[in-house]
């Protein structure tokens, strides 16, 4: 069975994010007043097989900790789209 | 065998590292990453590139590389290991250094020889140095941001090696090229044995490269892997 998740990583909050900073300024600068910060993050489209969607959600789940994510700096959240 | 030179595909300079380090007297082999046998290894280089493309983070997919259990076993068990640039990010990523290394405060890619000051000389990369002495290393990275969540977490402050700073030894904001947390340019683990450095010493050990400064610390290395018995 096919599942589709997707999955959204973004900078822990607190840590150097040089891209939010300067979009920040930026729409500042168009005169957006009111916006107070910016980050950005990335989103991963996966499309997996596995018999049942939780066992599908803990395959993901797997994977951001190995690979997709640095818990480091990155948090990640998971939604099942299929 | 003597120093392992890790070639990941998009590395690409190993043949600087080699050539460096053969020109202070050692020898070194260039292994490719799909190796996983360093047995015989007195020290281990990760030089700069763009390993697997950068894609998904800087060194996220080559610290999988087969290479990479050796890398870390070799490491743990107390061989020298030094990252540089590239290498540096994938020892942060394989978690044998603290850390993490994102886009420049700048969003720009620095290609300029910058000044580093000593902070300890009990590392791999630094024991032949003086605390305090500065050095003019060529500094070529776009990811060279060094943040360490583990300072906002009050974790223990981390070991480090070299700071960016000005001609004459001052630290700051205006004198950090890349916004590194505290002007890291280097970092060691607890044992100083493993090191990630920003900069490029292996750019700078001829005159004609404008610097020679780079030999000091890659005869710290060099002299730490004399001492291994392999």
């Amino acid at each position: 069975m096919k599942h589709t998740f997707s999955v959204t990583i973004e900078r822990r909050s607190g840590l150097s994010d040089p891209e939010g900073a300067t979009a920040s300024r930026a729409l500042t600068d168009l005169g957006f007043a009111g916006v107070h910060s910016v980050s950005f993050g990335k989103v991963i489209s996966i499309e997996l097989e596995a018999d049942t969607a939780q066992e599908a959600a803990t395959q993901v789940e797997a994977m951001c900790r190995k690979l997709l994510a640095n818990p480091v700096i990155e948090n990640y959240t998971i939604e099942n789209v299929s | 065998m003597t120093i392992a030179v890790v070639v990941f595909p998009g590395t690409n300079c190993e043949h600087d590292a080699r050539y460096a380090l053969a020109l202070l007297g050692s020898h070194a082999e260039l292994v490719w990453h799909r190796d996983d046998d360093l047995s015989g290894a007195t020290g281990v280089v990760l030089p700069g590139g763009f390993a697997h493309g950068d894609y998904l983070r800087t060194g996220a997919i080559a610290r999988f590389s087969p290479v990479m259990a050796e890398v870390e076993r070799l490491a743990r068990q107390g061989t020298p290991t030094l990252g540089i640039c590239n290498g540096f990010q994938i020892l942060c990523e394989a978690g044998l250094l603290p850390g993490a290394l994102v886009a420049n405060r700048d969003l720009r890619f620095i290609c300029r020889t910058v000044t580093v000051r000593v902070e300890s000389t009990d590392s791999i990369l630094t024991s032949h140095t003086s605390v305090g002495d500065l050095l003019q290393i060529p500094l070529n990275s776009y990811e060279g941001n060094y943040v360490l969540p583990a300072a906002i977490d009050g974790a223990p402050s981390p070991n480090v090696v070299l700071r960016y700073c000005d001609s004459s030894g001052a630290s700051g904001k205006q004198m950090n090229p890349n916004g590194s947390t505290d002007s890291i340019a280097a970092v060691a683990d607890a044992n100083g044995t493993i090191v990630g450095v920003m900069p490029h010493p292996e750019r700078a050990v001829e005159d004609i490269l404008g610097s020679t400064d780079g030999r000091v610390l890659l005869e710290s290395f060099v002299s730490a892997t004399a001492s291994v018995v392999a």
